[in-house]
Parts: structure tokens; sequence; C-alpha cells
């Protein structure tokens, strides 16, 4: 049961993940020179979503 | 032919991870069926010794408090003394590199040497569920006694938990966070010194290697979360948390004897960066800040009654989830690697199939590689997401009423 747990939680930080990065590129390429700005932001809001899957992981492993 | 350097240094570095992580995964003692989860896990967890290769151990000091025992409560030794699981010392044992106690009363105290220690399959109600548990016994004039769990104060999240006696040895994890603040101090000293002499000219030497850390953190950092006004009171906080969790990250994805230690896989000291960063931010708070949590200006008061319960826990989330997140990260990657070379043991059947080894080691080193390059990115950037966090958390304290963040994080470019 953790494993599934842990496998949803993975999709849905996928997911999330994948649409940051997509609308980062969307913003690079309509603002390129705000390139390090977007970068920093990506990074902190791609760590703010894996978090919560790592929250699933943990609550995973405890539940085994 | 120019590219040609670069091929040689990262074939020799393909290889000798490859060749470090052999040497880091051909530890199991224990002949018989490989146990790939009880390996990671205990290869993840705290140690009261260095495990070097198949018999090598570096000892490290062990202070042990047992608050029920009558006569001698602490005991102090080095961890070489227990002769690896050979020798009980005032009912203590080493096990899997862990010191555990025997649960038993009636086993003598002062120095036995004992046959040693096994673990046995049992089955036990863990959480209202019928669960195999491994439980370890020591063997003693053809008697078994029970052992408890090592002692932590993690929870029992990766083995062992609240027991009848208290480690506070030098770990593993104790000896590479001291050897990270002894670097850090090395180096910054000189860096340090360096700034001194070359005051208003270009930097030099490790100070030339440092300074575009220290730039990065100050621009990209603290100035746009923490704001102009305040950051430079906090540069040195935020600065030592991204070193210390940088340097321990590093250490970590060492195989070999300094590092090698899951320092910042460790929910305890993660839990300790987590409760500075808390404390920092709180007594920081100024009346903006206060009255954001607790009577939210502008908003009808039913909202509030809502809102306020969600601000006051969200005080403890915030650096709860910090700590959760630079735990399982680290811990993670850790995990992964030593299942991928768990796979060598897998695939060659634990040394019974050597065609399958050769194709684990193949399959399982590559990957390994190619992970260890992946876990030097999540080094740097646990360390700047943990920096980056604990200074948008405290730019929220210290902000001025009616101020607009975005026009300041403008600004500071």
């Amino acid at each position: 049961m953790g494993a599934i747990g842990a496998g949803i939680a993975a999709l849905g930080a996928g997911i999330g993940v994948g649409l940051i990065g997509s609308k980062a590129m969307d913003a690079i390429a309509r603002q390129p020179e705000a390139v390090n700005d977007i970068r920093a932001n990506m990074i902190l809001t791609a760590a703010l979503v894996e978090g919560a899957a790592l929250f699933a992981i943990v609550v995973g492993l405890l539940a085994g | 032919m120019s590219n040609k350097p670069i091929i040689r240094i990262a074939l020799t570095l393909f290889i000798s991870i490859l060749g470090m992580n052999l040497a880091w995964a051909n530890e199991e003692e224990t002949p018989g069926k490989y146990d790939p989860v009880g390996t990671v896990m205990n290869h993840i967890s705290d140690a009261n010794e260095f495990h070097i290769w198949k018999g090598v151990h570096i000892p490290l000091p062990c202070f042990l408090y047992a608050p029920g025992e009558p006569t001698k409560k602490w005991t102090f030794l080095s961890s070489g003394k227990f002769e690896h699981g050979h020798k009980a010392i005032d009912r203590y044992v080493i096990n899997h590199g862990r010191v555990n106690r025997i649960a038993d009363a009636s086993f003598p105290m002062g120095e036995v040497h004992i046959e040693g220690v096994h673990g046995k399959e049992e089955m036990q109600l863990v959480k209202g569920k019928e669960k195999e548990v491994e439980v370890f016994y020591a063997h003693y004039q053809g008697k078994e006694y029970k052992l408890e769990k090592p002692s932590t104060l993690d929870g029992g999240m990766m083995g062992g938990g609240i027991t009848s006696f208290y480690d506070f040895s030098i770990t593993k994890n104790v000896f590479t966070m001291m050897l990270a603040a002894l670097l850090l101090i090395l180096i910054f000293s000189s860096v340090r010194n360096g700034y001194r002499k070359n005051e208003g000219k270009a930097p030099s030497g490790i100070q030339s290697f440092f300074e575009p850390f220290f730039v990065f953190i100050r621009d990209e950092v603290a100035k746009p979360n923490i704001g102009l006004k305040h950051y430079e009171r906090f540069m040195p906080f935020i600065l030592t948390l991204f070193f210390f969790i940088l340097f321990c990250n590093l250490l970590g994805l060492m195989p070999f004897f300094p590092g090698g230690a899951n320092v910042t896989g460790n929910l305890a000291v993660t839990f300790v960066l987590a409760v500075f960063a808390f404390v920092i931010t709180n007594i920081n708070g100024n009346r903006h800040y206060w009255q954001h949590i607790f009577w939210m200006p502008g908003i009808p008061a039913w909202v509030k009654t809502i809102l306020t319960p969600v601000e006051v826990l969200g005080l403890v989330i915030k650096p709860f989830s910090l700590m959760i997140r630079l735990f399982a990260n680290i811990s993670a990657g850790h995990i992964i690697i030593l299942s991928l070379i768990g796979l060598i043991f897998v695939f060659g059947e634990n040394g019974t199939s050597f065609g399958g080894g050769v194709v684990g080691a193949i399959v399982g080193g590559a990957f390994t590689a190619f992970m260890n390059l992946i876990e030097l990115l999540v080094a740097f950037l646990q360390a700047f997401v943990f920096s980056m966090l604990t200074a948008s958390y405290i730019g929220a304290a210290v902000e001025d009423g009616h101020h607009d963040h975005h026009d300041e994080a403008h600004h500071a470019h």
C-alpha cells in the first residue's frame, strides 16, 4: 500500500514539475532577458512541489 | 585533440566512482541470502564506527548513559573494544555498527566475551498488525539474550527509537558534522585573510573560488527575499546554513572514509537546522508579521476565525517542511545509489552467479555513476533551496508594513 501511495504521489509531483518547467520555458521564450529570475523561481517552486511528493514518500515509508 | 583530456578525466572519474561504490557495497558480512532493504537501511542510518572494508573498521568514541542502571550510569569507551560483536561491555554490544543494549538485567555487567550477535525473523504486533520483524539476540554461554533497538531520538523512523539508554556517542554522523565544521573554519579563515589582504583588489586563491557563492547568496537569495534594509543582518546565518548543508551533502556523497555518512539525511540533524530557522524567523518577527498571523487586517471577522488557526499552524509547518524536504531528498538519493549497487548482489545471487554479477556491476555501476552526478546537483540545489526558503520566511517576518515586495526584489537587480 505504501508503495502504491508513493507512486501516486510521484505521479502528481511529476505533473506539477512538468507544468512548472513548461511554463518557465514559455516565459523564457517570451522574455529571454529575465532568464535568471525565472530560473531561480522555477527551482524554488519545483522544490516546493517536490516537497509534497516527499511528504507522501515519508508517509509511505512509515505505512510500510 | 582538445577534447581528449576531458574524455580521459571523465573515464577516470567513472571508473573510480564505480570502483569506490563496489568497495562500498562489498561490506555484507553475513553469509546467506542477500537482504537489499536491510542493507540499504543499515547504510543510510547512523553508526558507532566507520566500516571501511570487510574486517576493517575505524572505531569511534562512545558515551553511553543508562538512567535505569543503579550503579554505573555512564559508560565511556571506544567502539573498537566491542570486537565487532564478540564482546559485551556493561551489557552493551555492537550490532551492525550500532551500539545496542541487552534487555535482560540478569546479563553480567563489565567486559564479557560473547559468541556473537544474530538476528531472527519474528512475528510481532506492530501498530495492530502482525508483522515480520528482525529481532537480534546475543549468544552467551548457550543462552540467547534479546537486544534492545539502537537509541535514536528521531522516533524510530530509520530503525531505533527511545530505549533504556541514551547514546551520546560521537557517531559517524557527529564525526562528519565536526569534520564539516572544521573544514568550514579552515577554509573560511583563509578566505577571510584573503579579503583582508586583497582589500579593494581582485580576489586570489581559494577566495576567488568562494566569492561567486557569496555574491550569489547575497544577490539571489538574501537581497530579493529579505529586502535591502534588513538583509545584511541575516547574511551570516544564511551563508552558514548554505555552506554547512552543502559541505555535509558533499561529504555524504563521498563513498570512502571521511565521508559516507548520511548527515543531512538524518531527521535529527535537519530537525535542528529547521529549529534554528524557526527561532530566528520568529524572534525577528515584527508587529506586522504577528498581526498577519493572529488578526489579519482587511478581511471579515468570520474569515479570520478560519485563517488564524491556519496561519498559526503555518508557523510550524514551514520549518517542518524544511526538515522533511532536506531529509527526504538526501536519504532518497542515498537509497537509490545503494539500491543500484545492490543490483550487483541481486543479479549475482549473492556470489553464486558470476555472470549475473558482472551484468549487475555494469548496469548498476553505470546507473550509479549517473545518479552520483545527479546527487551532486541535488547537493547544491538542496543547500540553495533550504537557505532560499529560510530567507523568504525571514523576509516575511521582517518586512515593513505597506511595502511592495516585488518592487523591492526588482530594485535588487
